[in-house]
């Protein structure tokens, strides 16, 4: 069942990432953390699909936000996020996905580990949390190369500051001047000093690149996580996720 | 009838016979996961075939190494829309492993190291085309790729090719696995496209 989604907004959120809102007539409401299948279809009937994680906290209104990050050679990223205008109208499959999940009933500690792009399906967890009036604590690890790369920034911070959201970045190439901790890739230090110890038993939840997700799931594992806790989201460079 | 994509060209069709409705090719080998990859010690390892709670077959590392292992090619398909053509895999058959194996059971559990499940008809582990793979292009399998070693029922969607399988269940009824519980298709043939639930 293939469902039509007519763009209401764009927003650019770094110079490769644009944020698509799509408004979906008789769209099931979604759960933090799921994706969806989007068709692009060519005049000669040539289709591509390709799966995206949904942005936006889950809402009856049928609006669905998703963020994607151009890939060089995409077949589909380059034309959603530099092509696609508003009033165009997408097909869409979904909401898909049961594990990558954060339901709004979850009370435990909630760790975020974000890699890059990763953050998309993290960021509808944390804007879920905060429509939902959650009290679950919520801590974000983004690891991202510089500070222009970052998502959602200034949405973040103001959820650091009302909403009681503990956010870490990790810069992996450039930091700003005076940032204490070098750049460099997340270590056992920042995983320390980052996330939730392991002891207050909280979910994990790790989307990134795949190099990225094996380092973060074997330091969570290394500092007392157990695996079972640890939820996963890995894209690939072909994988055209996100 | 489709939504034509303004100023959508794509890359046009393939027209590749191998290639499943839905699917496009890659050439390297992206990595899925419901979780952080477990790493298993080659002196723990070990891989069972079981039924009605009795352990009928085990084997050890170097035991399984003693089974008649065969070199073949596969093309896989991953739900998530990728395919990869003709990768070359050392293993040892399911039928060598169920040979003399008495059972009227009707479907198997797959079972891995880290918790991981998938069931399929008894029928589609049997008959050259399912394998316990422990070898990628000619090296030992990476513990990403399911390394030490791994399912391989490459007519089936690739989730249900279990990576670091630790055993197989044979059942007399159908019990859903991990992603066939949370929204994936039960079966999961890529030429009939069974993706999710509603397909």
């Amino acid at each position: 069942m293939w469902y039509v989604g007519e763009v209401i907004a764009l927003h650019d959120e770094t110079a490769t990432a644009r944020t698509i809102s799509l408004e979906v007539a008789a769209w099931t409401a979604h759960v933090a953390g799921q994706h969806v299948d989007v068709r692009l279809t060519a005049p000669d009937g040539y289709s591509a699909v390709r799966s995206y994680s949904i942005a936006s906290a889950p809402n009856s209104e049928g609006r669905v936000d998703l963020t994607v990050e151009r890939l060089p050679n995409g077949e589909v990223s380059p034309y959603l996020s530099q092509e696609l205008a508003v009033g165009d109208r997408l097909e869409l499959r979904g909401p898909i996905g049961g594990w990558f999940v954060w339901r709004t009933h979850q009370t435990e500690p909630i760790q975020l580990v974000a890699g890059g792009s990763g953050i998309v399906p993290l960021m509808s967890m944390i804007r879920s949390r905060k429509a939902a009036g959650s009290a679950a604590p919520f801590r974000l690890l983004y690891s991202v190369r510089k500070p222009a790369a970052v998502f959602y920034s200034d949405e973040l911070q103001a959820l650091t500051e009302n909403e009681g959201l503990s956010l870490t970045y990790a810069y992996t190439r450039d930091a700003p001047k005076d940032w204490p901790r070098p750049p460099g890739r997340i270590d056992t230090t920042l995983i320390t000093n980052a996330t939730w110890p392991s002891n207050l038993g909280p979910t994990c939840y790790v989307c990134g690149p795949t190099s990225f997700v094996e380092i973060a799931a074997s330091l969570l594992i290394a500092s007392g996580h157990r695996p079972e806790r640890i939820r996963t989201e890995r894209f690939g460079p072909t994988g055209d996720r996100k | 009838m489709a939504i034509i994509s303004r100023g959508f060209f794509g890359r046009g069709n393939a027209e590749d016979k191998k290639l499943p409705p839905g699917q496009y090719v890659t050439t390297d080998f992206p990595v899925l996961s419901a979780g952080p990859t477990p790493h298993v010690a080659l002196d723990k390892w070990d891989f069972t075939i079981n039924e009605d709670g009795k352990v009928l077959r085990r084997w050890d590392w170097n035991s399984f190494h003693k089974l008649p292992a065969e070199t073949f090619t596969a093309d896989l398909h991953c739900v998530t829309r990728w395919s990869k053509f003709g990768t070359t895999w050392e293993g040892v058959s399911l039928d060598a492993l169920l040979a003399d194996i008495e059972t009227d059971a009707s479907h198997a559990l797959v079972h891995s190291y880290g918790g991981y499940t998938t069931n399929l008809p008894l029928p589609d582990l049997q008959n050259m085309q399912a394998w316990i793979a422990f070898k990628f292009e000619h090296e030992e399998l990476a513990p990403e790729h399911g390394g030490p070693a791994r399912l391989l029922v490459p007519h089936l969607y690739l989730w249900k090719s279990a990576k670091w399988v630790h055993g197989i269940t044979l059942m007399h009824q159908d019990t859903p696995g991990f992603w066939e519980r949370l929204g994936y298709h039960n079966y999961g043939d890529p030429w009939r496209e069974q993706r999710y639930w509603s397909d």
